[in-house]
């Protein structure tokens, strides 16, 4: 969509559909040189600290291959699950719902484009 | 046992009267400090609670008020103390309606079996436990209300506290006010986190104005919930920190920084409209007087 992938969380997430949607994403990255990742979690009602970690483990990864990831409909019980699980998912970005996620990725990748113009200027 | 429980009964069937007359005005000497009306109506009650009793009693069995005949004493007891609980009177005023029954009971039984000393003690310790049980009964109901009020105020107080108020398109705020513990800071997240929810808001302003007192803990309790609402996608700011609490909060090492904080609540207001892509500018009729005043100061000089 756009050079964006968008993940939608539909199930419960189990371990080891965690680990696979890890392996996915990442060579769907490479693969269709994405430029970002939403990951829709507004159907997930439960999290524990795997789960959390593995969102964030997820986020770092496509970093590394130049793409940018918002989580994006996180339900408040599960927001409120996570801080106190001590995992406030510094260095996420999030959004409300997949709408105002999109207009973060397009925002940040502008702003992205912009700084590496100015460092190619310069 | 049906000896002296029928006396009393027979006693009370025929100087209710006379009870009733000796009660009231012990009654009246216990309860100087009400007024004309709250005497009326606690005489009214007493003649109904009289009524109720004397009826109860000719029925059946003394010693077990919780049977189904004593139905109406014992609502008549309940919603009187119920009344008493929530009118302000003491525990000791609400216990003295039932308990100077017993002073007037004692006179009568007196008078009536002055001749047999053995009849006498049976019906006065009949009388004495009959009164006793009453009584608990009342201090039951009057502690029970008592609880009640607690409890719907509890639970006032937490629903008072935790407006959150939405002040601009996308951006609300959530004036805080009195102590932050575990439970309510709990509510106060649910309530921010819904309300995000419910107005698709970015921007969420927490203002610490009416806290009267930030430690370690309630310092906690804001960045947790700052970091539930950034989960949400949210940007989240704490105003209102004063002097004082600015002082607090270094001298306790907590680490605030990552979260956006202002002096005041306009502070962080006009931050979140200008981020928001909005500008405050001063427009109509009071700003074309202002500069039509000045040009008629400036044509003056």
């Amino acid at each position: 969509m756009g050079g964006f992938l968008l993940v939608t969380i539909q199930v419960d997430m189990h371990d080891r559909l965690a680990l696979t949607l890890q392996d996915d994403l990442t060579s769907m990255v490479v693969r269709h040189r994405a430029r970002g990742v939403l990951i829709d979690i507004s159907a997930l009602e439960m999290v524990d600290s795997f789960i959390g970690r593995m969102l964030g483990t997820i986020a770092s990864m496509a970093t590394l291959l130049d793409a940018i990831t918002v989580v994006v409909g996180m339900q408040p019980s599960v927001a409120i699950t996570l801080v106190e699980l001590g995992l406030p998912l510094k260095g996420i970005r999030t959004a409300l719902d997949v709408e105002k996620g999109m207009a973060a990725l397009q925002t940040a990748l502008a702003e992205n484009e912009d700084g590496g113009d100015e460092a190619h200027q310069q | 046992m049906s000896g002296p429980k029928s006396k009393l009964a027979e006693i009370l069937a025929k100087r209710e009267g006379d009870i009733t007359s000796a009660w009231l005005e012990l009654q009246a000497k216990d309860l100087k400090a009400l007024s004309a009306s709250e005497q009326m109506d606690t005489a009214r009650k007493s003649r109904q609670f009289m009524d109720a009793l004397k009826s109860a009693s000719r029925e059946g069995n003394l010693e077990d008020i919780a049977a189904v005949h004593w139905n109406p004493v014992r609502e008549l007891l309940s919603d009187l103390s119920a009344g008493r609980a929530k009118a302000g009177y003491s525990p000791v005023e609400t216990a003295s309606f039932v308990f100077s029954l017993k002073q007037a009971l004692f006179n009568i039984l007196r008078e009536e079996i002055a001749n047999d000393p053995a009849a006498l003690a049976d019906a006065v310790w009949q009388t004495t436990l009959f009164i006793d049980k009453l009584g608990l009964f009342t201090m039951e109901a009057f502690q029970k209300t008592r609880e009640d009020v607690i409890s719907r105020q509890q639970q006032e107080l937490l629903e008072l506290s935790t407006p959150v108020v939405r002040l601009w398109e996308n951006v609300l705020a959530l004036p805080l006010i009195g102590t932050l513990d575990s439970s309510r800071t709990q509510i106060v997240m649910q309530n921010l986190l819904d309300a995000i929810v419910a107005t698709r808001s970015d921007y969420a302003i927490i203002d610490i104005t009416g806290v009267p007192v930030v430690d370690t803990l309630v310092a906690q309790h804001l960045l947790k919930t700052v970091a539930a609402a950034r989960l949400m996608g949210a940007d989240c700011m704490i105003s209102g920190i004063r002097p004082q609490i600015a002082q607090t909060i270094i001298h306790l090492g907590v680490d605030l920084t990552g979260v956006i904080t202002k002096a005041t609540l306009a502070d962080a207001f006009a931050l979140a409209i200008r981020r928001s892509g909005f500008a405050v500018t001063k427009g109509g009729k009071e700003a074309k007087e202002t500069n039509e005043e000045k040009r008629s100061a400036a044509g003056a000089i």
